[in-house]
């Protein structure tokens, strides 16, 4: 073999994937910029304020500026704390939100891995995420982060169940575990009505929630709950890592955003199959649909007051498991019975 | 063809290294960090061979589920080291004992260990084709066909262990007052509010 030969078949589709690689994240750190700038902003409007409007017009700039003063920081680190994992745990949480975005496709055909497994690779990189969180609580050898730690592990395990129940009842309907082939099922004459979220809607909700949960969004934000924990796992993180914290805790929520918006809400389909809709390249209609769930997520944010622990461990097994558990099977007797099944 | 090899040396070096981490250890819960990389480098060698469904049910269950449990009781143990250590020496005999007995155990098993006729062409060319089939699939034709009762026994095992736990450890102390959801959410302004007139002088 010549070198040549080794460079165009070994080392040019690594190079290709690299810059794959690259063009999403610069992609993805943008969009979670300005994501972070909208819910601020949209948090503000709710309570009558303006919200971040000095850096840059209307503000737009602001997450750079914050960008910017996070990395120039003094990073600390606590005389008490195991140096190693109190380091790795930012990174963890960063990484693993960042690389569930590999199989997500944002347009027929562009997505830098297309497994056949692709939802359950979601799943598994979200339920990894439960790591960062209580690596950071212990290394910090602290009791706040540490309470935090332990009701996070809860709270994240607890929710993944049902998420996992939802994600069943969608994958019946479509008959494979391909992301792709979940939003083609939901192609078809009806446009949005056919989209999973009228047909499933009480699996819609249930996902919502347990999103918001998932990735420990207001109102289940007791990991951080700052009237009783000061800020939970975060307590005695600075600076860069701290950085990382939040990047990847933003990140996980447009995970969770493009996932609903996959499952629920078709993809890259337009809302009808006609002339001026289908004009609109595909990934115009996904950006918009996880703006569309983005906002949910910020209004919920501004509008529902703090659960308390007992009560979202409640709602979490006595409501959405029973709830989920019983959907699975109904759908699976509806499917079976009107002949619906795929294939 | 290189590139695979060298992801399998990458997975199965650092999947050895890091179980050999797990019990060198000295913190337990480094230990059990430890332990998540080696399954994380199993889920990868199982990726490497095509098994895509069982590396990622891998990551679900044992990363996701087991480990954060291991880790949660890990992080709460209150383990002295200094303790631990003092009786090294007294134990190392009967520790030899176990480790040999088991290093024998696994000489034998793996000295007599024969590869089945047809598994060599089974690998290559399995049935049904990977090419039409996903894996999830066929995992599922066989597991809901023919072992459709060892998999639903399976089922019975995890139900009986999970009333098992549950038994053991549901306590209801008589003298403890407890909170009833559904009688807080069924109270409205008539049964919780009571307007009484008072006589002035007079009191309840």
């Amino acid at each position: 073999m010549n070198w040549t030969n080794f460079f165009w078949q070994t080392l040019w589709p690594i190079v290709i994937i690299l810059g794959q690689s690259v063009l999403l994240l610069v992609a993805l750190l943008i969009f979670v910029a300005y994501i972070l700038l909208a819910d601020r902003k949209i948090w503000a409007a709710v309570q009558m304020r303006r919200g971040p409007n000095v850096v840059g017009p209307f503000g737009l700039l602001q997450s750079f500026a914050d960008l910017l003063k996070f990395v120039l920081k003094e990073p600390i680190i606590p005389a008490g704390a195991n140096k190693g994992v109190f380091l790795l745990a930012p990174l963890v949480t960063c990484v693993l939100a960042l690389a569930a975005w590999a199989v997500i496709p944002v347009h027929p055909g562009w997505s830098i891995a297309e497994i056949n497994v692709g939802i359950l690779y979601i799943f598994a990189i979200s339920s990894l995420m439960v790591y960062g969180v209580i690596m950071a609580g212990w290394a910090s050898n602290s009791k706040y982060p540490f309470l935090a730690a332990l009701r996070s592990a809860a709270q994240m395990v607890s929710y993944e169940v049902s998420i996992g129940f939802v994600i069943i009842t969608v994958l019946m309907c479509v008959g494979s575990l391909n992301l792709t082939k979940i939003v083609e099922a939901q192609n078809g004459p009806w446009g949005m009505l056919q989209w999973y979220w009228l047909p499933l809607l009480p699996m819609f909700v249930v996902f919502f929630v347990s999103a918001l949960a998932e990735t420990n969004r207001p109102p289940f934000d007791l990991v951080e709950a700052e009237s009783e924990l000061v800020a939970g796992f975060m307590v005695e993180y600075s600076s860069t890592p701290y950085l990382l914290f939040m990047l990847g805790e933003y990140v996980a929520i447009v995970t969770m955003c493009a996932l609903a918006t996959i499952l629920f809400l078709g993809g890259w389909l337009p809302p009808f199959p006609i002339a001026p809709f289908t004009w609109v390249p595909g990934i115009v209609w996904f950006v918009i649909k996880v703006c569309f769930m983005f906002f949910l997520f910020a209004m919920a944010k501004a509008i529902v007051p703090r659960y308390r622990y007992d009560q979202l461990m409640r709602l979490g097994w006595k409501v959405f498991l029973p709830l989920s558990l019983f959907m699975v099977v109904a759908v699976a007797a509806v499917l079976h019975f009107m002949g619906l099944a795929p294939k | 063809m290189t590139v695979p090899a060298l992801f399998f040396y990458l997975f199965s070096a650092v999947a050895v290294a890091s179980a050999f981490m797990v019990i060198a250890g000295r913190n337990p819960v480094h230990s059990v960090l430890w332990l998540i990389l080696t399954f994380v480098n199993a889920a990868g060698l199982f990726l490497l061979v095509g098994a895509e469904f069982l590396a990622m049910i891998l990551v679900v269950v044992y990363v996701g589920a087991v480990a954060v449990l291991f880790l949660f009781v890990v992080m709460m143990l209150d383990v002295d080291f200094a303790e631990l250590r003092e009786g090294f020496l007294q134990y190392l005999p009967i520790g030899a004992l176990v480790g040999l007995v088991f290093l024998v155990e696994l000489v034998l098993v793996v000295g007599t260990w024969v590869t089945g006729p047809g598994i060599a062409s089974a690998i290559t060319s399995p049935i049904p084709d990977a090419s039409k089939v996903t894996n999830t699939e066929a995992i599922g034709r066989v597991l809901y066909t023919t072992y459709v009762h060892y998999f639903q026994l399976a089922g019975i095992v995890l139900l009986v262990a999970m009333i098992g736990a549950i038994v053991l450890t549901l306590h209801h102390r008589p003298n403890v007052k407890r909170q009833s959801i559904s009688s807080q959410n069924a109270r409205t302004r008539d049964t919780a509010i009571e307007v009484v007139k008072v006589k002035p002088g007079e009191g309840l």
